[in-house]
């Protein structure tokens, strides 16, 4: 594993979704308000080029760095997880306005009170961990 | 140079983001950022308590390192990359926050009433903000992914599932944004 070239990716991560204020928890409200389209576009953009990126190494067989054949495996099936999930995950988002990237990221910037929301964040992991078998999927 | 200072614009900031996660592809990884929590419990040993955090962390260090790469990205761009012009948001939005008694942005990413140092003295605050990270490990764990995974990882991947996942995502923060924060501030 080549750590630098990972860092490398993230550090243009975190600087990438501080200057387009997607970690702003101001931004995040904005978005839930319909008041600004600036996230809509932001999501936009990004999922049209993955999905423009993706079909491009479908189509043409492409390898990845260590020339294995990419290979994108698809989400399990379900329905439960995802609608229930997801909507535990948008009650917290749009609470604390941070999804797990910048809460790291907020974290790195010296933003302290985040530590609260990761150590939230730990513990909803966890409890999931311990109630895994009990919940419909 | 003021291309560095100012907001970065919707296009050119997804079009970046995209080019994140098919970078990751290209390393033979995926793009999402909630399964390091899970790496995390692991790492703190808990893989002999629950069953679900036992499993090969360090076979994940790849995202680890992406954690901490954003970390400097964000101490970075906050430091050295921002100026007072920044988080222009909707006069409107601002109007609405100031009738919660949150205050305005004036450059700063982060609400002084939810973040500030002030907070520490509040155990109402410290509360909101254990609450929400609870909200979002649960969710994103119990969905399988985040924003990352499902909206940009899987939705890019045309997962239905990923969909599903999405839609619960505004449902939720719909019902926090619209009727739960103004019972909470």
């Amino acid at each position: 594993m080549n750590v630098l070239k990972y860092l490398f990716v993230g550090f243009v991560f975190g600087i990438v979704l501080t200057k387009s204020e997607a970690v702003s928890w101001y931004r995040i409200y904005e978005m839930f308000q319909f008041q600004s389209f600036h996230m809509y576009g932001i999501i936009a953009v990004a999922i049209l080029t993955g999905i423009i990126g993706i079909q491009i190494i479908k189509r043409n067989n492409l390898k990845d760095i260590k020339g294995q054949p990419i290979e994108i495996i698809d989400k399990e099936v379900g329905s439960s997880r995802y609608w229930i999930g997801g909507l535990f995950f948008g009650l917290g988002w749009a609470l604390v306005g941070s999804c797990p990237g910048p809460i790291f990221i907020l974290l790195g910037a010296g933003f302290w009170s985040v530590l609260l929301v990761l150590l939230g964040a730990l513990l909803g992991t966890f409890i999931y961990g311990l109630l895994k078998d009990k919940l419909p999927h | 140079m003021n291309l560095i200072y100012q907001t970065w614009s919707w296009y050119v900031s997804g079009f970046l983001i995209g080019m994140i996660m098919l970078c990751l592809i290209y390393f033979g990884k995926t793009f999402g950022m909630s399964s390091n929590l899970r790496s995390l419990c692991s790492m703190a040993g808990l893989g002999k308590r629950v069953e679900f955090f036992d499993f090969d962390w360090k076979a994940q260090r790849w995202n680890l390192a992406v954690v901490l790469g954003a970390m400097l990205g964000g101490f970075v761009a906050v430091h050295f990359m921002g100026d007072a012009s920044n988080v222009a948001v909707n006069p409107k939005t601002i109007a609405q926050l100031a009738q919660l008694g949150i205050d305005a942005p004036n450059g700063k990413l982060m609400p002084d009433a939810l973040f500030g140092t002030q907070i520490w003295q509040s155990p109402k605050s410290i509360f909101i903000l254990i609450i929400g990270g609870g909200l979002i490990g649960f969710g994103s764990r119990y969905a399988g992914g985040c924003t990352s995974g499902h909206a940009i990882s899987g939705l890019s991947n045309l997962q239905l599932p990923s969909l599903k996942a999405v839609i619960g995502f505004f449902v939720g923060g719909l019902i926090m944004a619209h009727f739960l924060l103004p019972l909470i501030f």
